[in-house]
């Protein structure tokens, strides 16, 4: 019955009846735009639309999740401090760089595809990541370090059973915004050729065809909210239970 | 002579070129609750910190029960040495029990024999095993959550402890509690107790032996009567306090040497361990001048309020 009660179960009901059976919606959309014909999008179903979005960013987003956790992990060793400066900069720099130009610079080495589109979602998706890691692992407190070390916990034990799971909430937020966004960004990886469900949305642009911009832009929001969603749920398993 | 426990010969440690501990040299006997203690910064806890290899030393050597410590593996070493911090460092999201565990599981011992000895070692903390075990440290009051510290660092049944401040956070009534089971549970266990702490107070309530630092450098050892009544030198003498220097020796000294043998008196019953600041307080408490003096057999004689001043 609690099921009941959470936006998630609604939001992912509309999304797949959505993706399932636009047409339905059919005499809706034929009534707000008559001139438009076919007013559904057609040159490729919704839900082919949705599972190549969901492999571009389920790609890129465990892409980024792994190295910017990994550099995360580098970065507070005592080994790799001396990096920390560094591989902050390297992310703020994916970060700045608009998706849009690293399309259009990856495009020429990666052809078009999906792959240039993995590339520009993978480097604007790590600074969240990388960030928020860092973070996490800074803030376990130094006493508990000292404790574990003290009592003859390796290192790699220290940071598989204690900082791990510590700053696993904190990791799981960056990992939340970073994918939340990326299913926004993702969709301009249609104009250079993927397919995801800003497909509609471009095409609909270039041929004056609101109805697919709409039909596109609701897709995405729903994708992107029940993501989100989804993320608040994982967040609350796996708050540590001693908080 | 009593054998050593702990044997540390001509140590330094510098940080930056700044010598943090120098040439120090101290040996701990085995069943001694050393105190080392001093002002922040005068290396006490460094030193300690030297004893299990958290930080390595640039010259001399340090001896466990005759083995150098640079000649064993540094988890392997500590696995063999109790330690116990400030703010207790317990793992916020662990239980009590697996908190309490962490050596033994570390040392690979059988699940059945981590359980009893987690009941056994609440048992001794005073904590009620049913209750506490399953309980999260943030479920606990600041003094249970050092108790479990404690309980954590006996865990695997070593023969030296190292405590670092364990009871400078938590409030004055609650480490007058922890002091006097730590007392209690090195009596009842032997072990070798190692505690650094920057209060006087503290020291001479617990140690059987006081090492005083003063930059780097061992400033006296001795008994905290040795301490109080012989200071070799005026950062001794001013550390260990001159105002109250009467009280202080009061708690330095026991009722047992003090004791009128054979007489009796009214009142509430002191035991013969107790110091003489403890003898005082009761009989202002209780509004006498005389008090009966018990010991594990009973009643041995009686102590009055000018005895305390002899």
């Amino acid at each position: 019955m609690r099921a009941l009660k959470t936006p998630v179960l609604w939001v992912g009901l509309l999304f797949a009846a959505l993706l399932i059976d636009m047409p339905a919606l059919h005499p809706l959309f034929s009534a707000g735009f008559p001139a438009v014909k076919p007013v559904i999008f057609d040159r490729a179903g919704f839900i082919e639309l949705f599972l190549s979005h969901l492999g571009l960013v389920a790609v890129s987003g465990a892409a980024a999740t792994l190295v910017g956790v990994a550099l995360a992990i580098f970065v507070t060793r005592s080994v790799g401090r001396d990096f920390l400066t560094i591989a902050n900069m390297l992310a703020i720099i994916g970060q700045v760089f608009p998706p849009a130009a690293v399309l259009a610079l990856a495009v020429p080495a990666l052809g078009f595809g999906p792959r240039p589109t993995i590339v520009a979602l993978f480097l604007y998706g790590l600074l969240p990541i990388l960030e928020n890691a860092i973070a996490g692992l800074e803030g376990v407190p130094a006493a508990l370090r000292e404790a574990g070390r003290g009592m003859g916990l390796s290192p790699l034990q220290l940071l598989r059973d204690v900082e791990l799971p510590l700053a696993a909430p904190v990791i799981l937020a960056g990992v939340r915004v970073s994918v939340t966004i990326g299913i926004g960004t993702a969709t301009i990886g249609s104009t250079v050729g993927a397919l995801t469900l800003g497909t509609p949305i471009f095409d609909g642009l270039a041929g004056n065809k609101l109805p697919y911009v709409l039909q596109g832009a609701v897709l995405v929001a729903l994708f992107a909210i029940l993501t989100d969603l989804l993320f608040g749920l994982a967040a609350r398993k796996l708050q540590p239970p001693g908080s | 002579m009593i054998e050593a426990m702990i044997e540390i010969e001509s140590v330094s440690k510098a940080y930056d070129g700044r010598a943090v501990v120098n040439d120090l040299t101290l040996s701990v006997p085995k069943g001694a609750l050393c105190v080392l203690l001093g002002p922040s910064g005068c290396g006490k806890s460094t030193t300690l910190r030297m004893i299990n290899r958290l930080v390595p030393f640039d010259a001399g050597t340090i001896r466990i029960d005759g083995q150098d410590v640079t000649q064993v593996e540094p988890d392997a070493l500590r696995r063999r040495i109790g330690y116990a911090i400030q703010s207790t460092g317990l793992f916020p999201h662990w239980r009590v029990e697996d908190n309490i565990a962490t050596v033994p599981r570390l040392l690979q011992w059988p699940r059945e024999r981590v359980r009893d000895r987690v009941t056994e070692l609440l048992t001794l903390l005073r904590l009620d095993p049913e209750t506490y075990r399953g309980k999260y440290p943030h479920q606990l009051s600041g003094g249970e959550q050092q108790r479990v510290g404690v309980a954590r660092a006996l865990a695997a049944d070593p023969d030296l402890l190292l405590m670092d401040e364990p009871f400078a956070a938590v409030d004055p009534v609650t480490r007058d509690a922890l002091q006097g089971e730590l007392k209690r549970i090195h009596a009842a266990t032997g072990k070798t107790i190692v505690f650094v702490t920057h209060d006087i107070e503290e020291a001479l309530r617990l140690a059987t032996l006081i090492a005083i630092m003063e930059r780097g450098r061992l400033a006296q050892v001795g008994t905290p009567l040795d301490l109080v009544e012989r200071p070799e030198s005026d950062f001794v003498r001013e550390f260990v306090g001159v105002q109250g220097i009467g009280l202080k020796l009061l708690s330095v000294r026991r009722v047992a040497d003090r004791v009128r043998r054979g007489e009796s008196a009214e009142g509430q019953p002191i035991p013969a361990d107790a110091t003489l600041a403890d003898a005082l307080a009761a009989m202002i408490a209780q509004r006498v001048e005389r008090l009966p003096v018990v010991n594990g057999e009973g009643v041995v004689g009686a102590i009055a309020l000018a005895d305390l001043v002899r």
